[in-house]
């Protein structure tokens, strides 16, 4: 049971909801559309996404270790299939599916 | 127009209809095993909607009343949104009343496949993103719900089916790596984040990988816009 009361429960996830809000729209409220984005920010926008794609793979990949447990092999291998179906194909469903597939096996049967 | 541009969004959305289904229902599930009422996982599911924070809530909820620390929590877990919106201002100009919902929906997937995806000509590119972005948190929010409702009776073998996310992020990478001439960024990218990983651990990297690569991108400016300049003229 939570130990919060009902109105403690509903600022707590109030609080989560407008601070992500916030999050989402703060450089949309300051950079209005009306006056021209600063140069920097321009740049910024073009050269963030690739690196935070980078980010985001790693980001998923956070709880693997590689020190114990199957030292992130199901792991490596998946992303090898994935990558390679996508060097061989450039289909991004059938990438997926083929490295999610073949990580689902690696941790039920061999590992 | 905006069946062409339902029919354009859905295939992108069929990995993230998987990934979100099995992570919403194990979402779920747990607010079931505490105690909640199925309200809780569908109000915050299609309120907060953000993933990593609504897990980290159950966590919350189920200790004493820490508005504060509630609040340093959520920006620090969500503050990467602020990079998507510095990459979609341009995007989302012009889109009207769409707009709201746009940045609204930005989630870490909605915005890869926003980002990234090769919108097919003549499909109009606000319905196009409003469909992916309603799509996606339509399989959040109804994956969460039914966790809630029927979570604790679902046996199935879904070991590994997470997996799902990763590989997609692993494609958009691959995408938008070999867009790019010269590999700076996206090398920053895993680099600064792996770095911070090893460095900080997993409960805290996020933060100093997100403001090395700020830093790193902002030191390696010149080379980097010059390769975009070169990009423009060939």
């Amino acid at each position: 049971m939570s130990p919060m009361t009902i109105p403690q429960q509903i600022i707590t996830i109030a609080i989560c909801v407008l601070g992500t809000m916030l999050t989402r729209f703060l450089p949309f409220l300051i950079f209005s559309s009306k006056k021209p984005t600063p140069k920097y920010i321009v740049y910024l926008g073009k050269a963030l996404p690739c690196a935070v794609f980078g980010m985001l793979v790693v980001y998923c990949l956070k709880n693997v270790s590689i020190l114990s447990g199957t030292h992130g092999l199901p792991e490596l291998l998946a992303i090898s299939v994935t990558a390679g179906l996508h060097l061989w194909k450039k289909n991004m469903l059938l990438s997926i599916a083929g490295g999610t597939i073949v990580y689902m096996l690696l941790v039920q049967l061999v590992f | 127009m905006k069946t062409k541009a339902l029919k354009a969004a859905f295939p992108y959305t069929i990995p993230i209809f998987a990934g979100f289904w099995f992570l919403a229902l194990a979402y779920g599930i747990l607010m079931n095993v505490n105690g909640f009422s199925f309200i809780y996982p569908m109000l915050m599911s299609l309120l907060i909607y953000g993933g990593s924070l609504e897990f980290i809530v159950v966590t919350m909820l189920m200790s004493p009343f820490a508005p504060l620390s509630a609040l340093a929590v959520t920006l620090l877990v969500q503050s990467r949104h602020l990079f998507y919106g510095i990459a979609m201002l341009d995007r989302f100009r012009g889109m009207g009343w769409k707009k709201f919902y746009l940045i609204f929906g930005m989630c870490d997937e909605t915005f890869s496949i926003n980002y990234s995806a090769d919108i097919p000509e003549g499909v109009d590119r606000g319905w196009f993103m409003f469909f992916v972005t309603l799509l996606n948190q339509l399989y959040w929010v109804s994956g969460a719900t039914i966790g809630g409702l029927i979570g604790s009776f679902l046996k199935f073998n879904t070991k590994g089916l997470d997996f799902v996310m990763t590989a997609m992020f692993v494609t958009i990478f691959m995408n938008q790596w070999m867009k790019e001439k010269k590999k700076y960024t996206g090398l920053i990218g895993i680099g600064a984040t792996a770095a911070c990983l090893v460095l900080f651990g997993a409960k805290s990297f996020m933060v100093p990988a997100m403001v090395t690569i700020l830093i790193l991108l902002t030191i390696f400016r010149k080379p980097i816009e010059q390769s975009y300049q070169e990009a423009e003229i060939q």
